[in-house]
């Protein structure tokens, strides 16, 4: 156990077990998002009081969720790198926010363009629409701060910080839909009771769930990389990659 | 020597950072100066007619308690971080916990509470119900303790950076929301007849989490900063 651990904070074992992991990982993201897409879009039957508008579902949703569950990647390797002063799990802090920003930011758009068609209006101060633009800045002001810092050992640990504060305010996007019913529908897909979507829709969702989470593995082990060798730039290892010039 | 016990040391930290605001009367004065005149420019903005300002008076007057607040918070460690005895701080005997604690004290007995007891003369100039001003006044009270709190965690995250005064509110500013919400829903539904009541108690569930948690995370700033 303890092995592993050290291996882990090692950057040359990490950059090739990252390289490895993403020769398979990065062909079955493209198939799965693929494959999910043309699913959602071709396959699947039209809503009976949406129409063909709601499709968009099947990059709403999943952008969503995996924006939310990246905080949370975010904020355990903040609390890693500040408990065991893990610098692996600061380079894996780091590399989170942008993506986490990113799918925000789509999961925004899109439910922005979702709802003029079906509300009428491209935006509403409902809570979990609010709720979401607050998970955008938190990203955004993670950024701000690493940026802010001369020492990026210090800026980590400050970014950790940040980021186990803004854990209390995750829960609350994420029960948002259920406290405060407004606009937003409440969450369709549960684990426990009965979901309210048709399977013929629910399993192309799915899928598009999983792509979306592959593909937030893969953005974040080639942030992650880039970071790495930048970091370890001055190292005989990355300098005996360069010299040989391969790409993992 | 004796080392003094932590709720003496903490009792004369709070004394200590109250003298040094009160010697400067001018620089408690000047938050509600900024409130008064950022007050002042809703009329000029809105236009002056009594209804609109009647029904925004809620929100414009915890928006910029909140503003005044988020200014203020960024100096609460300055001076001492510049003068090295933050650092003394950081290496005495007595928990952190405390003595931030006291710091934060310090500043919102010197802008929110002032605030939260001035409030019902700014309320009345923009002509807010008399009958929903307690609820304004309470609310205040409540929630700038609040923002104290998660001010000091911003104020201890950018003491050590040069330009952290933009940076404060961008970290600062999401955590402000939710007592933004409550805040101005206590002051909303006082005006609707309905009882202010659960959104206070609210307000003193936050103020109570960030009382537990918060001087753990501004000490955590505060030794990353001392650091740099």
């Amino acid at each position: 156990m303890w092995s592993l651990f050290h291996k882990f904070g090692s950057p040359p074992w990490l950059y090739r077990l990252s390289g490895s992991i993403l020769r398979w990982l990065l062909p079955i993201t493209v198939i799965a998002l693929v494959a999910g897409a043309v699913w959602g879009v071709l396959f699947t039957p039209p809503d009976f009081r949406q129409g063909n508008s709601y499709r968009i579902i099947y990059i709403h949703v999943p952008a969503a969720v995996v924006a939310l569950a990246g905080y949370y990647v975010m904020a355990i390797a903040g609390a890693v790198s500040l408990i065991w002063r893990m610098k692996m799990a600061d380079v894996a802090m780091r590399a989170c926010a942008p993506i986490g920003a990113a799918l925000t930011f789509i999961a925004l758009v899109t439910g922005s363009i979702w709802g003029k068609p079906t509300w009428g209006t491209w935006w509403v101060w409902d809570a979990r629409i609010t709720s979401m633009l607050i998970l955008f800045f938190l990203y955004l002001g993670v950024v701000a701060l690493y940026e802010a810092y001369e020492n990026k050992e210090l800026a980590a640990k400050a970014c950790a910080v940040l980021s186990l504060v803004g854990t209390v305010n995750i829960p609350i996007i994420y029960k948002s839909v259920d406290w405060w019913y407004s606009l937003h529908q409440p969450a369709s897909i549960k684990f426990t009771g009965g979901t309210t979507i048709d399977p013929s829709m629910l399993y192309p969702l799915l899928l598009m769930i999983v792509a979306f989470y592959a593909l937030f593995t893969c953005a974040l082990l080639l942030n992650m990389r880039a970071e790495i060798l930048q970091r370890e730039q001055r190292t005989a290892w990355v300098r005996r990659l360069a010299a040989a010039g391969e790409s993992d | 020597m004796r080392v003094a016990g932590s709720a003496a040391f903490c009792a004369r930290l709070l004394r200590r950072q109250l003298v040094l605001g009160l010697r400067r009367p001018v620089e408690i004065g000047n938050p509600l100066l900024f409130f008064a005149m950022v007050i002042a420019l809703f009329p000029l903005g809105l236009g002056p007619a009594p209804d609109t300002l009647a029904a925004f008076a809620p929100g414009i007057l915890w928006i910029v308690a909140l503003l005044s607040n988020l200014l203020t918070s960024e100096g609460v460690f300055r001076s001492d971080f510049e003068d090295g005895s933050l650092e003394q701080l950081l290496l005495a005997p007595q928990p952190l916990y405390l003595s931030v604690l006291a710091y934060v004290l310090a500043q919102w007995l010197l802008t929110g509470f002032l605030l939260g007891l001035l409030s019902p003369l700014f309320a009345l100039m923009l002509g807010l119900e008399t009958g929903a001003i307690p609820a304004l006044a309470s609310s205040l009270l409540l929630g700038t303790a609040v923002l104290s709190l998660v001010g000091g965690i911003g104020a201890a995250l950018t003491v050590g950076l040069r330009r952290g005064g933009m940076l404060i509110s961008l970290l600062i500013l999401p955590f402000y929301m939710p007592v933004l919400i409550f805040g101005s829903g206590a002051v909303q539904a006082a005006l609707a007849g309905a009882p202010a009541g659960p959104y206070l108690a609210l307000l003193g569930a936050m103020l109570c989490l960030a009382v537990a948690l918060a001087p753990f995370a501004i000490a955590a700033g505060l030794r990353i900063s001392v650091d740099a």
